[in-house]
C-alpha cells in the first residue's frame, strides 16, 4: 500500500521535474538568442547597448551549456546523469572545433586581410581561383610528398632500435630512457640545438664532421635538396623514439615460446623475422606509421623556425606556408582557403589510409 | 558501421598470435666455440649500435647544456668535453640574469625569461588540468554507459573525439585569430588554455578510455547496489583506481603543451608569450649569441628532460594505451 503511495508521487514529481527541466531549456535558449540577437545588433552599430566585444555571447553560452546539463538530469533521471559524463566534451568539442572551422569556411570565401582598412567582403571563388594558380601552394604540397615518404624511414630505423632494445642487453632501462629523451624535446629547441648550432657552417660539431669525411662547404641549408634532407633529419630525431616506443610495446607483446619454437625448428634470425615477428608486428606498425603520417602532416614549427621555408621553398610544408601568408600578408581570407583546400586533402588522404590499412590487415588475417 | 576505419581495431589478436608458421631448416653442425665467437660478435655489433644512437640522441642535449656554460673562446675553438677542453663559467647564464652573482640584482632579461616560462608553466598545467578532467568523465562515460542519440550510437562518438587528432592546427589558427579578437581573448592565458585543451583532448581521451576499459566494472556495481549514483561510484572508486592512467594523460599532455610553437606565435604578443615563442625569437635575430641561446635552450629543455628521466613509465605508458593488447 505504501509503495504504491510512493509510486504516485513520485510519478507526480517525475512528471513536474520533466516540465521544470523542459522550461528550463526553453528559458535558457531563449536568453541565449537574445544575447545572440543584442549582440548582433551592437555589432551592426543599430543599437548600442556597450558591448565592448564578442565575450557576453562567450558566458552566454556556458550558462546556456550548464542549464541544459541540469535539465537533462530534470528529464531523464539517472539517463541525464549518464549524459553529463560526455556532455562537456562533446559541447567543449563543437563549440572549439565544429564551430571554428564552420566560421574558417565564411573567411575562407572572403578577401579578409587584417591589415587592411576597408570591410571585407565576400568574393565567391576568387581564393579557390588563386590557389588553383598558386605555384607556392603546389610547390609546398609537393614537399608534403617528401615529408610524408620520409616516415617510411624513420620507421625502418625505429624497427631496429626497438628490435635492439628487446634483445637481451644490460642497462636496457638506461638505453629506453636514452632513446626517447629526443620527443620530449621542443621542436623550437630543436631547431637551434641541431639546426643553428650544431649544423652551423663555421664552428657546428657537424659541420667539422662533414669536413672531416670531404665535404668541403658543409652548409646544411643552402641547395633544396641538402636543406630537405637536413629539415627531415631533424624532424626524424624527434620523431624515431615515438615510432620506436610504439613497435618496443608490440615487440614486447610477441610470445617468447613462438620464437624459441622456430629457433628449435632451425630458424635462422632473418627468417625469423620475416616469417613471425614482422607479420605479427604489421598491426603494430600500421597504428604507428598511421599516427606518425597524420602528424606529418601536420610539419611546421621546425620548418617556420629553422629555414622559413627556402631555399625557394624547397622545404616548405604547407602549414608553414599559410603561417607565412598570414604574417607577413595578414591575408587571412586566402590562408584559410587554403587551410580548408588542405583539411580536406588530408581528410581525404587519411580515410584513404585508414581503408588501405584494413586491407592490408584483413588480407594478412587471411593467409594466416 | 561497420566498415567505419577505427584505428582500435589494430591490434595482435590471440589467433594471430597462435598460428604461426614455423620454418623447417636443417640445422648444421656447429660447435660449441662458434657458438660463443658469434654470439660474443653479435652482442658487440648489438652494444655498438646501441652506443651510436645513445650519442645521437643525447649528444645534441649535451651540447646545448655545455655550450651554456663556455666562453666565446670555446665555441670557436669547437671545444667539447667541459674541465678537460675547457674551464666551465657562467657567461651565458650571466646574460639571462641567472647566473650565481647576478640571480640578486636586478635584471630585465631575467624578469623577460621567468615572464615567459610561467606564461608556459600556466598554459601547459591549466591546459593539461582542463583536458584530464572533461576528457577522463566522457572516457569513462563511452567506457562504462551505452549512449544513442538517433542513430549515433558509443563507436560514433569515440569517432568524433579521435578523428579530430587530423585536424591540421593550421586549419583552426586563423579563424581562432579572427574570433579571439573579438571576444578579447588574443594574448591571455585563457585563450591558450583553451586552443591546447583542444589539441591534446583527443589523446586524453584515448588514454583513458583504455586506462578505464582494462578496469573490471564489478567494482562500481557493487557500489551502485549500495545506493552509489555513477557520479559518486565514478569519484569515489574509479577515480583512485585509474590515477595511474590519469598521470601518464596528464604528463603527455604536459610535454605537448610545453613544446607547443604554433598557436603560441600567432595567438600571443606581449603578456602571455611562452618560452618557445621566446626561443624562437631569439634564434631568428641576425646576430645569435651562442651561450645565451644554450642557456635559454637549457632552460626550456630541463622540465622536460627531468620529466623524461624520472617519468619515463608515464610517458611511455600513455604512448602505447591501446597501442598494442
Amino acid at each position: 500500500m505504501s509503495r504504491l503511495n510512493l509510486n504516485y508521487r513520485s510519478n507526480i514529481d517525475s512528471n513536474a521535474r520533466v516540465n521544470w527541466g523542459r522550461y528550463l531549456i526553453i528559458v535558457a535558449t531563449a536568453g541565449f538568442a537574445m544575447v545572440a540577437f543584442a549582440q548582433l545588433l551592437n555589432s551592426y552599430q543599430i543599437f548600442k547597448i556597450g558591448f565592448a566585444n564578442f565575450r557576453p555571447l562567450l558566458f552566454a553560452f556556458v550558462l546556456w551549456g550548464l542549464a541544459f546539463g541540469y535539465a537533462q538530469v530534470l528529464i531523464r533521471g539517472e539517463a541525464g546523469k549518464r549524459l553529463l559524463f560526455i556532455l562537456p566534451a562533446i559541447m567543449y568539442t563543437v563549440a572549439c572545433v565544429i564551430f571554428p572551422t564552420l566560421f574558417g569556411l565564411y573567411i575562407a570565401f572572403s578577401d579578409w586581410n587584417l591589415s587592411a582598412f576597408e570591410e571585407h567582403h565576400f568574393n565567391g571563388f576568387d581564393n579557390i581561383r588563386f590557389l588553383l594558380k598558386d605555384v607556392y601552394f603546389w610547390n609546398s604540397l609537393g614537399n608534403m610528398v617528401w615529408y610524408v615518404l620520409a616516415v617510411f624511414v624513420q620507421y625502418v630505423i625505429a624497427f631496429g632500435l626497438a628490435m635492439l632494445l628487446n634483445a637481451e642487453i644490460r642497462a636496457r632501462k638506461f638505453f629506453r630512457v636514452a632513446f626517447l629523451m629526443p620527443f620530449m624535446m621542443s621542436p623550437v629547441a630543436v631547431s637551434w640545438m641541431v639546426g643553428k648550432s650544431l649544423m652551423e657552417y663555421r664552428y657546428g660539431p657537424l659541420a667539422t664532421i662533414a669536413r672531416f669525411i670531404g665535404w668541403e662547404t658543409p652548409a646544411f641549408f643552402a641547395t633544396p635538396w641538402v636543406a630537405r634532407f637536413s629539415i627531415m633529419g631533424m624532424d626524424a630525431w624527434v620523431s624515431i623514439p615515438f615510432i620506436m616506443i610504439l613497435l618496443l610495446a608490440g615487440l614486447q607483446a610477441v610470445p617468447k615460446e613462438t620464437l624459441e619454437a622456430a629457433k628449435v625448428d632451425g630458424a635462422s634470425t632473418f627468417q625469423a623475422f620475416r616469417k613471425i615477428i614482422f607479420p605479427l608486428m604489421l598491426p603494430v606498425s600500421v597504428t604507428a606509421v598511421t599516427l606518425r603520417i597524420i602528424g606529418e602532416l601536420k610539419l611546421a614549427d621546425i620548418v617556420i623556425t629553422m629555414t622559413a621555408g627556402g631555399p625557394g621553398g624547397a622545404t616548405d610544408t604547407v602549414s608553414s606556408f599559410i603561417y607565412r601568408e598570414y604574417r607577413d600578408r595578414s591575408n587571412v581570407g586566402y590562408a584559410t582557403m587554403i587551410a580548408e583546400v588542405y583539411l580536406i586533402l588530408v581528410i581525404i588522404l587519411v580515410s584513404l589510409m585508414l581503408v588501405g590499412a584494413n586491407r592490408i590487415l584483413q588480407k594478412y588475417g587471411d593467409t594466416t | 558501421m561497420a566498415t567505419q576505419p577505427d584505428i582500435t581495431r589494430f591490434r595482435i589478436t590471440g589467433r594471430q598470435a597462435l598460428t604461426i608458421q614455423t620454418v623447417n631448416t636443417s640445422r648444421s653442425p656447429t660447435s660449441h666455440n662458434m657458438l660463443r665467437a658469434q654470439r660474443t660478435a653479435s652482442h658487440f655489433l648489438i652494444y655498438t649500435v646501441l652506443l651510436f644512437w645513445t650519442v645521437v640522441s643525447l649528444f645534441p642535449i649535451f651540447w646545448t647544456i655545455t655550450t651554456s656554460f663556455k666562453n666565446p673562446v670555446d665555441v670557436l675553438q669547437g671545444r667539447v668535453v667541459p674541465w678537460l677542453q675547457f674551464e666551465p663559467s657562467w657567461r651565458g647564464w650571466r646574460t639571462l640574469g641567472l647566473s650565481p652573482d647576478t640571480i640578486l640584482a636586478t635584471s630585465t632579461v631575467r624578469i623577460e625569461f621567468l615572464t615567459r616560462f610561467s606564461g608556459s608553466v600556466i598554459a601547459t598545467f591549466g591546459a593539461s588540468l582542463l583536458a584530464v578532467t572533461i576528457g577522463s568523465l566522457a572516457a569513462y562515460g563511452l567506457s562504462r554507459f551505452r549512449y544513442k542519440f538517433g542513430r549515433i550510437r558509443n563507436k560514433d562518438i569515440s569517432f568524433f573525439f579521435l578523428s579530430q587528432t587530423i585536424l591540421p592546427p593550421v586549419v583552426l589558427a586563423l579563424p581562432y585569430l579572427v574570433l579571439y579578437k573579438h571576444l578579447a581573448l588574443l594574448d591571455t592565458h585563457i585563450g591558450l588554455i583553451l586552443v591546447y585543451t583542444l589539441t591534446v583532448l583527443p589523446l586524453v581521451i584515448w588514454i583513458m578510455r583504455n586506462q578505464f576499459d582494462s578496469i573490471p566494472s564489478d567494482l562500481e556495481e557493487a557500489a551502485q547496489v549500495d545506493g552509489c549514483s555513477s557520479w559518486m561510484a565514478f569519484i569515489r572508486i574509479m577515480l583512485p583506481i585509474s590515477l595511474p592512467g590519469i598521470a601518464a594523460a596528464f604528463i603527455l599532455s604536459a610535454v605537448i603543451c610545453w613544446n607547443e610553437y604554433f598557436f603560441a606565435a600567432l595567438l600571443t604578443s606581449t603578456y602571455s608569450k611562452t618560452l618557445p615563442v621566446m626561443l624562437a625569437s631569439q634564434t631568428s635575430s641576425q646576430s645569435i649569441n651562442w651561450w645565451t641561446m644554450a642557456a635559454l635552450a637549457t632552460a626550456a629543455i630541463a622540465p622536460l628532460t627531468l620529466v623524461g628521466i624520472f617519468l619515463e613509465n608515464f610517458i611511455v605508458k600513455g604512448l602505447t594505451a591501446g597501442a598494442v593488447k
